[in-house]
């Protein structure tokens, strides 16, 4: 039994309806539950429920349960993008196949010259991110990175392609603790249509993603919609549902969420729908009331004006000062591509170009600590 | 107010506080003068093992050493394994045998998994660590914990962060009545009379933390847990007045009956 046969069987079409057109008397249901079901968390993400009353009483019961939750504390980590090798056409992502990027995949040394970088920054948090390359970025590669960060990071994460239980397995043993894997969209016309080719392609494969890794031993799994792709809301209950079977099947894991809303790359790929600010804040909102334990992820994607103004909403976990390409932080591989000077493509164009230090000064301004370490090896090793 | 004894050591304070959920530094380091207590938990996962002096994980330089006793807890173990391996490597880096053992497998309620938790107490005892285990309101776990050294038990009153109260009452009542050792009440106390409440029933201490964390203002909230603490460790010294279904008049009828 895997989130594949329960989320076939989920009513989405209801859900959806229900998301699209609640009334004001299901919001204020959904609103006074306790424990939220699905169905409560899709009247919340209504156009009913985003009117300024209803969003700030949202925003209201948010912000108090985070403090409950998370308390005054924000923990930072930072992507370090280990290759934009990939074998994937995906229509909306600058590493997609056949876009003409420069291609770089990090050595081991040049790994870790970018960690070094980032750990002086301060952070001990650390997401290693890459295309999808059985040659390129092989679960060996992986494992030899995570082999050699491992001294110097108490928490290591990672953002790959889709591998095997048993494949992740050494993975998780050479001290990697977190997964993150994003379904892109929930919908599975639309998904067939953005990767048309390679192995992403298989939905299914996908959506099992995190399970494997659970099974692999990763302690900490993350999930998300990329927003832009598909109508937002039924992506929403369908991601939320995703997050109420892994609290459930994987109970040992901590699980974080994103919802990233596309951001301009190469390829030049224009959302097929639009996520205003208003909207992604009642998303923010509604994920908080119905899931209080679960972490939310914010990166640099967003601007700082809106992702300063999420903090206290929900956001527990951000990415600072972040670069989108191999090499990105110290021009690591730079030689590899051709022409001095020329840097690997990044995966996308980010919008908030603070620094991790400005980002850390912001968040202390406002009243949260921003914590850099809140994790140890010791907890890594098997 | 008699002192609090634990492991042979004696305590003015009976509020034990926390060091999580704090907008910083600073504010945690004046909410815990203004608690008055003496123990203080940090969670060894924030806290830098590596003896680099990381300055990006120097939560323990906010916990004045001459005023307060160290007290590391293995808040994100998930086993036995991993709660022994985290304790012993604080130990190293922080130069105290005391422990706050909190094996929680279950990121979402952080609820103390007992099997673990007993493993984890015997293996640690014997390596001379005074052990303090965060446990649910399990009399017979805490008889078990008692039985393998553990200097305390702290059962819970509600989940983490829940401010839910003491919601284990009975329980609880049963560990303080058998306990031969200190039973500090952890976890769920959201309001000093959540507090005084756990004092009266006859707790040795309570553990405090989101409570006074994330208040409006920490460093007054953290007094109000003191004044709270204070009152039902003095009510629960002097002896309660047991309660009854009616009135009862302060001047009694059968008085007469006494009259020469």
């Amino acid at each position: 039994m895997s989130y594949v046969a329960e989320f076939n069987e989920l009513p989405l079409a209801s859900l959806s309806a229900l998301a699209e057109g609640a009334t004001a008397a299901e919001v204020e249901t959904a609103l006074g539950r306790k424990r939220k079901s699905l169905e409560d968390f899709a009247a919340l993400t209504s156009p009913v429920a985003a009117s300024p009353s209803c969003l700030e009483e949202m925003a209201r019961e948010a912000h108090e349960l985070t403090l409950k939750h998370f308390g005054r504390v924000i923990r930072l980590f930072a992507p370090l993008y280990l290759s934009n090798e990939c074998v994937n056409v995906c229509r909306y992502c600058g590493f997609s196949r056949n876009n003409p990027v420069k291609r770089v995949t990090l050595s081991l040394e040049q790994a870790l010259v970018e960690a070094r970088y980032l750990c002086e920054e301060g952070f001990r948090h650390i997401l290693l991110v890459a295309g999808e390359h059985p040659r390129f970025v092989s679960a060996d590669y992986l494992e030899k990175c995570v082999a050699r960060l491992r001294s110097d990071w108490p928490s290591i994460s990672l953002e790959v392609g889709p591998l095997e239980t048993a494949k992740y397995e050494p993975i998780v043993r050479e001290g990697a603790e977190g997964l993150v894997i994003y379904q892109e969209t929930y919908n599975r016309a639309v998904y067939a249509s953005m990767h048309p080719k390679g192995p992403k392609k298989d939905f299914d494969w996908r959506l099992e993603t995190a399970e494997r890794a659970y099974a692999a031993g990763f302690k900490r799994l993350g999930i998300g919609a990329l927003l832009g792709l598909a109508p937002w809301r039924t992506e929403a209950v369908a991601l939320a549902g995703h997050v109420e079977y892994l609290l459930r099947h994987c109970w040992k894991a901590q699980i974080t969420v994103s919802i990233p809303r596309l951001r301009p790359s190469v390829g030049e790929f224009d959302p097929t729908v639009k996520v205003s600010e208003r909207e992604l804040t009642q998303l923010v909102c509604a994920l908080r009331l119905t899931f209080p334990e679960v972490g939310i992820v914010l990166s640099t994607r967003e601007a700082a004006r809106l992702r300063d103004g999420l903090v206290p909403l929900g956001i527990t976990i951000m990415s600072a000062g972040s670069h989108t390409e191999p090499g990105g932080y110290t021009g690591q591989g730079n030689g590899v591509i051709g022409l001095e000077g020329e840097y690997a493509t990044k995966q996308f164009e980010i919008a908030d170009e603070r620094s991790s230090d400005k980002v850390a000064t912001v968040l202390a301004g406002m009243g949260y600590e921003p914590v850099w370490k809140d994790w140890d090896g010791a907890l890594n090793e098997p | 107010m008699s002192n609090l004894r634990i492991a042979a050591r004696e305590f003015r304070s009976r509020l034990i506080m926390g060091t999580g959920k704090f907008a910083s530094g600073e504010v945690m380091a004046a909410a815990l003068a203004a608690s008055g207590c003496e123990l203080v938990t940090v969670a060894l996962r924030r806290a830098d093992l590596s003896g680099k002096q990381d300055r990006f994980a120097n939560i323990l330089s906010y916990v004045d050493a001459a005023k307060h006793l160290l007290l590391p807890n293995t808040s994100g173990a998930r086993t036995a394994e991993e709660a022994c391996r985290l304790a012993r490597l604080g130990r190293e880096a922080t130069q105290s045998s005391w422990l706050k053992l909190e094996i929680h497998p279950d990121p979402r309620y952080l609820l103390p998994d007992p099997i673990e938790t007993l493993k984890a107490a015997e293996a640690l005892v014997k390596e001379g660590f005074t052990v303090l285990p965060y446990i649910h309101a399990d009399p017979v776990l805490a008889k078990r914990l008692e039985d393998a050294g553990c200097a305390t038990v702290m059962p819970l009153g509600s989940p983490i962060g829940s401010a839910r109260g003491v919601e284990t009452r009975a329980s609880i009542e049963i560990i303080i009545a058998q306990a031969t050792v200190p039973v500090v009440v952890d976890a769920g106390l959201g309001v000093p009379s959540h507090a005084a409440e756990a004092m009266e029933m006859g707790a040795d201490a309570v553990l405090v933390n989101t409570a006074v964390a994330v208040a409006a203002d920490p460093v007054r909230m953290a007094g109000a847990f003191k004044a709270a603490v204070e009152a039902g460790r003095a009510a629960y010294e002097i002896g309660l007045a047991p309660k009854r279904r009616e009135a009862q008049a302060t001047s009694p009828l059968t008085g007469f009956l006494n009259e020469k």
